[in-house]
């Protein structure tokens, strides 16, 4: 018979070892089904990492991909902290976006040291705005932000479908809807053969990690996270924290979202987002919420994403394997969970001295 | 049960207990909160199964991998959270999980059940819906639940924590009729006099291994709370006089009404005076928990006067309160759930209420960590140390975080609602000479508490709460524990 207790003794390095051996486990489950598709899994597996850091390329590539994951991971991790759970990231990238296009289209005389950074603030206040309204709702009248955030993607998606496709269509595009390319003054520099999102992901990191573990506002974010109650009753003011810290969080999602159609797409486009919104879910839920690890397993994630498409090229295989990966890592990572929390014995079975 | 050992993780809960009771006889489980009752008898039960040990009922012996294998050898828990529901009536909870016939024949239970009622003396009718009944109805329910299901073994784990002295007795009643009728009734308390009113023996235990197994008969508090503690503690409580006559807290006709309409408080006048203990009693859910978060600024949908040296302080948040420099100290009911931060460690739980007036961005812990290793010195909080997150305390330390950070801010003014709640003896009493010592200090104190023997001994004068309305209020050193359970229920005999 098998038998399970709670534990508390578990230490670190016993759960690391727990959750580095529930990503062997689906490492191993995914080389089965590449199997089945007729590849050798580890050539392929091989050819995934050659694929993301084989060369410069392949790695600026990698981590180009890795920056909005980072950046939205981060504004995820500030709002599952409070226990808030944003599933809205997607859309309030789109929103940041919007906002940043907004202004490269409508400011495009000014110099560009000053069009980026009001676009980078009009993604944020956008971004925030669409994640602040939820939060409104949710301090307010209890609304469920997970419904919310969630249908407020669809909302932003549709107000981006409707612009490229009407009053923001590029007229020299011959009918073809699409949003015209940014002017230069509207694109990220690049700093060492990447565009400077990268420094801004960096900084953002360890802004992040002082904010939260260092500051009198992060403390309080940690309290109401763990309990509005506990929050309320130190004399916080528990419906504003949840709207300005769902803000920001909001807001760098919308930053990363001013990034990417800046610094790679140079243009807005209802792509944008490539499914990071829903990615950096995962990211920050597997980095538990900490903005260090947040940036190891975004690159990580990246360089699945990269080695995935190589192997499209390589292998003729789709680059929905790389998916299904990435699926059962955190279906493994999630469950390995309960072995942290318990411990499984196997006690002899004694039925039969009872029945007798 | 014989050589019963059970750990969770490191703890050894129970550690080779082995005890025996006998058919019509009434058995005491004494111990201290966390000397393991609860989970030995949770595995009597089938709740949990023992690491170790061997259970024989009927000189067989059993292996219960569930309760159901329990229930079916006659064994029959009631729980001290009652696992009823609400919207059926009394006997459509007693067949619920019953293997019978898909078809229930109402009339045939109902006389079922009037028969058992009979036999043991329960005033139970089976008609009536949960919400519509008192707490020790529900009770009486659950026991009848068991007793249909053929149990002639009985636990009861702290029957009388919810009851008033009046239900008590008449449990009490009822255990001795079954008794009587040749059934097993084990009893877990932590309150030494019932021990000594109704059992015929008692086993102590002590950090989950038998201290000791006595006939009641030979037996005395003293000798008993001696077992449980390990050494003899002096169980009576201080009651030093009120240095002065100043009113500290004046609350006039303060009503309150909450989220769904329903009103929790009602017109309630009283005042404390400045080093007084006021004791407030009532049956849980009269609107001691309202009352409290009132004072202290968190409940806002209140109407009335709380005047605190005269300045009316009901419109404002705790935070307002705080910056006009009154300190009143809050000891929530819910402590990890209100008090602190289960979570976090005590620095950064001690640091809670002041934390804001800091002047920079960044959060400085390092006068925290000073304040810290003060509360642990000072209440002997026992934790490897200040940066230890709280819920891995045991409870009894938790409530000594708690205390020490109220007690810390040099409070003008204290409310604690059930400080003592799940503690052990040892530390309650720390707890209520530190209250002594505030009131020695001047410090008005609020204490909410369930115990009537601890409010008659610590407290100057009783409030009894009941429905949100004050019934009276009594002179602890005039009154008797009757009279207040009386009051408690309202004034009304039931």
């Amino acid at each position: 018979m098998l038998r399970m207790s709670a534990r508390t003794d578990c230490s670190r390095n016993e759960a690391i070892l727990i959750r580095t051996g529930a990503i062997v486990l689906a490492l191993t489950t995914v080389a089965f089904f590449i199997m089945l598709l007729g590849h050798n899994p580890f050539s392929v597996y091989i050819s995934m990492i050659e694929g993301a850091f084989g060369s410069v390329y392949r790695i600026t590539e990698t981590i180009r991909k890795a920056i909005p994951l980072i950046i939205a991971s981060l504004g995820i991790s500030l709002a599952f902290r409070l226990k808030f759970w944003n599933i809205g990231a997607e859309g309030q990238i789109i929103m940041g976006a919007f906002g940043a296009t907004f202004c490269a289209l409508n400011f495009q005389s000014l110099p560009s040291y000053i069009l980026l950074p009001v676009m980078g603030i009009a993604s944020i206040i956008c971004g925030g705005i669409w994640g602040a309204i939820p939060a409104y709702f949710r301090a307010k009248f209890r609304t469920n932000e997970t419904i919310f955030t969630l249908m407020m993607n669809y909302i932003a998606l549709k107000w981006l479908t409707y612009l490229q496709y009407g009053p923001w269509k590029d007229p020299g595009a011959l009918g073809f809807p699409k949003i015209p390319g940014f002017t230069d003054n509207a694109i990220l520099p690049s700093f060492f053969g990447l565009h400077i999102g990268w420094i801004i992901a960096v900084i953002l990191i360890i802004v992040l990690h002082i904010f939260v573990n260092h500051t009198k506002r992060g403390y309080e974010i940690n309290v109401v996270g763990e309990s509005e109650n506990t929050g309320r009753y130190a004399g916080m003011n528990v419906k504003f924290i949840i709207i300005y810290t769902i803000f920001l969080s909001g807001g760098l999602c919308g930053l990363a979202g001013m990034i990417e159609a800046s610094g790679v797409n140079k243009t807005l486009s209802v792509e944008i987002t490539r499914g990071v919104g829903y990615t950096a879910i995962i990211t920050s839920w597997l980095s538990s919420l900490r903005a260090p690890v947040i940036a190891v397993v975004c690159i990580l994630f990246a360089a699945m994403i990269q080695g995935g498409t190589f192997i499209q090229m390589a292998f003729q295989i789709p680059q929905s394997a790389a998916q299904i990966l990435q699926g059962m890592i955190l279906f493994f990572v999630l469950g390995s969970e309960f072995f942290i929390r318990y411990r499984i014995s196997i006690i002899k079975d004694n039925k039969v001295e009872a029945e007798q | 049960m014989v050589n019963i050992s059970k750990s969770f993780g490191e703890i050894k809960a129970n550690d080779n207990i082995t005890f025996s009771v006998n058919y019509g006889e009434i058995y005491a489980l004494l111990g201290e909160n966390g000397a393991g009752k609860s989970t030995l008898v949770n595995m009597l039960s089938g709740v949990y199964t023992p690491d170790s040990g061997e259970i024989y009922v009927h000189d067989k012996k059993l292996r219960f991998s569930s309760p159901g294998d329990s229930i079916s050898s006659g064994i029959g828990m009631i729980h001290q959270h009652f696992k009823l529901i609400e919207v059926m009536t009394a006997a459509e909870n007693i067949i619920i999980g019953q293997k019978r016939s898909f078809i229930v024949r109402r009339n045939k239970l109902k006389k079922t059940i009037n028969t058992i009622s009979q036999k043991y003396g329960f005033k139970t009718d089976p008609d009536k819906y949960i919400y519509d009944m008192s707490v020790g109805e529900k009770q009486s329910v659950e026991i009848l639940k068991v007793l249909y299901r053929g149990a002639d073994i009985l636990i009861l784990d702290e029957p009388t924590a919810v009851l008033t002295p009046q239900e008590t007795e008449k449990l009490f009643k009822i255990l001795l009729k079954m008794k009587e009728q040749g059934c097993a009734v084990i009893i877990i308390t932590h309150k030494l006099h019932e021990v000594m009113e109704i059992s015929d023996r008692v086993t102590v235990l002590r950090r989950g291994e038998v201290a000791g197994t006595v006939n009641t008969k030979e037996t005395n508090p003293k000798d008993l709370t001696a077992m449980m503690v390990g050494k003899s503690v002096d169980l009576s409580i201080n009651r030093p006089a009120i240095l002065k006559d100043e009113v500290m807290l004046e609350i006039k006709n303060l009503s309150l009404v909450d989220r769904d309409g329903i009103k929790k408080l009602n017109r309630i006048s009283f005042n404390v005076k400045a080093g007084e203990i006021l004791g407030i009693a009532g049956v849980a859910g009269s609107g001691q928990k309202e009352l409290c978060e009132s004072i202290q600024g968190l409940e806002r949908r209140k109407r009335g006067l709380i005047l605190f040296r005269g300045e009316d302080i009901a419109r404002l948040t705790p935070r307002a309160i705080f910056e006009r420099g009154l300190r009143i100290s809050f000891i929530p009911e819910d402590r990890l759930g209100m008090g602190l931060v289960p979570t976090m460690d005590i620095v950064d739980n001690v640091i809670m209420k002041d934390y804001y007036l800091q002047k920079s961005l960044f959060l400085d812990r390092e006068p925290a960590r000073t304040r810290a290793e003060h509360i642990v010195k000072m209440l002997n909080v026992h934790t490897p140390g200040i940066n230890h997150p709280v819920n891995q305390l045991s409870g009894g330390n938790i409530q000594k975080v708690l205390l020490g950070r109220e007690i810390d801010a040099n409070p003008d003014f204290l409310v604690t609602a059930y400080p003592t709640r799940g503690l052990d003896i040892g530390s309650s009493h720390l707890i209520y000479d530190e209250l002594n010592r505030q009131k020695m200090k001047g410090v008005g104190v609020i204490y909410v508490g369930e115990d009537l023997n601890v409010l008659l001994s610590l407290c100057d004068r009783i409030m009894v709460l009941f429905e949100g309305r004050v019934i009276g209020t009594v002179d602890a050193s005039a009154s008797t524990k009757e009279e207040i359970g009386f009051m408690m229920l309202g004034g009304k005999e039931c």
